[in-house]
């Protein structure tokens, strides 16, 4: 086990003290297999408490490290050191106001996917004697990759068009939405189209496929919007030319 | 919240989007090939009079320039977006009426030939 | 500007956010390509108008077109045409993702299969306008 000083400059802002945040530079001695996330708990515990994270799994699952590491959007317990030479500089998440340090304020992002009804909407009430919904391998696979979001918004803080449009809805929501719309159990694409393909929704995307670059979970976002657009042109064609095609 | 317009415009993009893809490489190197001393017959005026004044020619024709102008059109109007012009609105009647003036043109110009 | 204890708002400039990562640049230049695009197809108007007005119309037209700044001006267009066409197929299986039975198509085959048939159809036209 080899160690090494690696110089973290991290992004402080106290709001009671504070008019704007300023980089603070801590040299941490570190185990070569650290990570990001590491080194953070280790000034946290050893040189500074007043340093604010959050953090929880440390194992890429819970999704709450998201951080802006040397510019990139990134889980802090996923950024190996090891990756990284010279100084490492640490952020809050892009795109998302500052609460203090690295924390950031999420609440625009969890309103919007409360928006798109992530979850399944039955086709139809089934009393519980009637058994389960089943599904075969094929239907379970078209939406599989989807399930993997763990609503870190790496893909927000990725995201130039959420950026410029705060009122867009972004890539997360946007596929957890087609996610349940492609789930052959669920009947509520129609009220999810509602909020996704207004002028909020998947129009402000302009494809930039950013999202799915630095998605941590390997899920592609930018894939299912232009899917979203796709399915939503064909509806459009539809309901304004063949009216009578109604469902 | 009601569903966008937008289909309208993006659907055209996305078609003249692909039509582009396949077809302006070739275009462009097709009139390049004279420099090269290579003269393809179709540039011939007589054989392109013949082939824009067959109704097949002329449909081929005007539908290229329609899709590709609506791409062109279209993606600008994202693009000076994206450099900061917000006037949305006024940009996209602009851009539309742009490709709605050429393509316009394309028929009529096809017609008299 | 003092503390007033509500959180900080970043601000990110409208006109400059692209230079903050390459993959900003690479998408614009993608963008950028619809001018270029744009242009051919104003081009290819001018021919048709120029074929309309007869012999000489188009004879000068062509000659314009293979004279140093045309031939400059489709060069440039020509490298953002295949920009586009590469940029454009490259995202296919994103947008047009095809299962068959269980599993996806690999990309890779999507985009194969796109590029097959964009030499497909290059060869067949410059068969079909009597380049070879």
């Amino acid at each position: 086990m080899s160690e090494r000083i690696v110089e973290l400059e991290v992004l402080r802002f106290n709001p009671e003290t504070d008019a704007e945040p300023r980089f603070q530079r801590y040299s941490v001695p570190c185990m070569n297999e650290w990570v990001v996330l590491d080194a953070l708990n280790h000034v946290k515990e050893a040189i500074d408490p007043t340093l604010s994270y959050r953090w929880s799994c440390h194992m890429a699952v819970c999704g709450s490290c998201g951080m802006m590491i040397n510019g990139e959007p990134k889980l802090a317990c996923k950024a190996f050191l090891r990756a990284y030479d010279g100084v490492i500089r640490v952020e809050p998440l892009a795109n998302f106001p500052i609460q203090r340090d690295l924390v950031t304020v999420i609440d625009d992002f969890i309103t919007k996917l409360k928006r798109v009804k992530p979850y399944l909407v039955p086709k139809s009430d089934q009393p519980v004697e009637a058994g389960e919904f089943r599904q075969t391998p094929a239907e379970l696979k078209r939406y599989k990759q989807y399930t993997l979001c763990i609503n870190c918004m790496l893909c927000y803080a990725a995201c130039p068009e959420y950026a410029l449009v705060p009122k867009f809805i972004g890539p997360a929501a946007i596929s957890l939405a087609h996610r349940y719309n492609e789930d052959s159990r669920d009947g509520g694409r129609e009220e999810r189209q509602q909020e996704i393909a207004s002028g909020e929704g998947v129009w402000e995307c302009s494809f930039v496929g950013a999202c799915s670059e630095v998605c941590p979970e390997h899920v592609d976002p930018a894939g299912a919007l232009q899917q979203v657009k796709i399915r939503s042109t064909v509806d459009w064609y539809q309901e304004h030319l063949m009216p009578w095609s109604k469902k | 919240m009601a569903k966008s317009n937008k289909p309208i415009v993006w659907g055209l993009f996305a078609a003249g989007g692909t039509v582009t893809a396949f077809i302006t490489p070739v275009l462009v190197l097709l009139t390049l090939l004279p420099v090269v001393g290579v003269m393809p017959e179709l540039l011939v005026y007589d054989n392109l009079h013949a082939f824009a004044g067959h109704w097949v020619g002329k449909l081929l024709l005007f539908g290229v320039i329609f899709l590709v102008l609506w791409h062109a059109a279209h993606r600008l109007r994202i693009t000076l977006h994206d450099f900061g012009v917000r006037a949305d609105s006024a940009v996209a009647v602009i851009v539309y009426l742009a490709a709605a003036a050429g393509t316009l043109a394309a028929a009529y110009f096809l017609l008299r030939i | 500007m003092s503390a007033n204890g509500k959180p900080y708002i970043r601000e990110v400039s409208r006109y400059r956010w692209y230079f903050s990562s390459p993959r900003y640049l690479r998408y614009m230049a993608r963008e950028v390509t619809c001018v270029f695009i744009g242009l051919h197809a104003l081009i290819l108007l001018v021919a048709l108008r120029r074929l309309s007005e007869g012999r000489d119309a188009w004879e000068a037209f062509l000659q314009n077109l293979t004279g140093p700044a045309g031939v400059l001006l489709q060069l440039v267009i020509l490298v953002f045409a295949v920009y586009h066409s590469t940029s454009w197929f490259n995202v296919t299986p994103k947008a047009m993702p095809v299962q068959v039975g269980e599993n996806f198509l690999p990309g890779g085959v999507i985009i194969g299969a796109h590029y097959a048939a964009w030499l497909a159809v290059t060869l067949a036209v410059l068969f079909l306008a009597g380049a070879f």
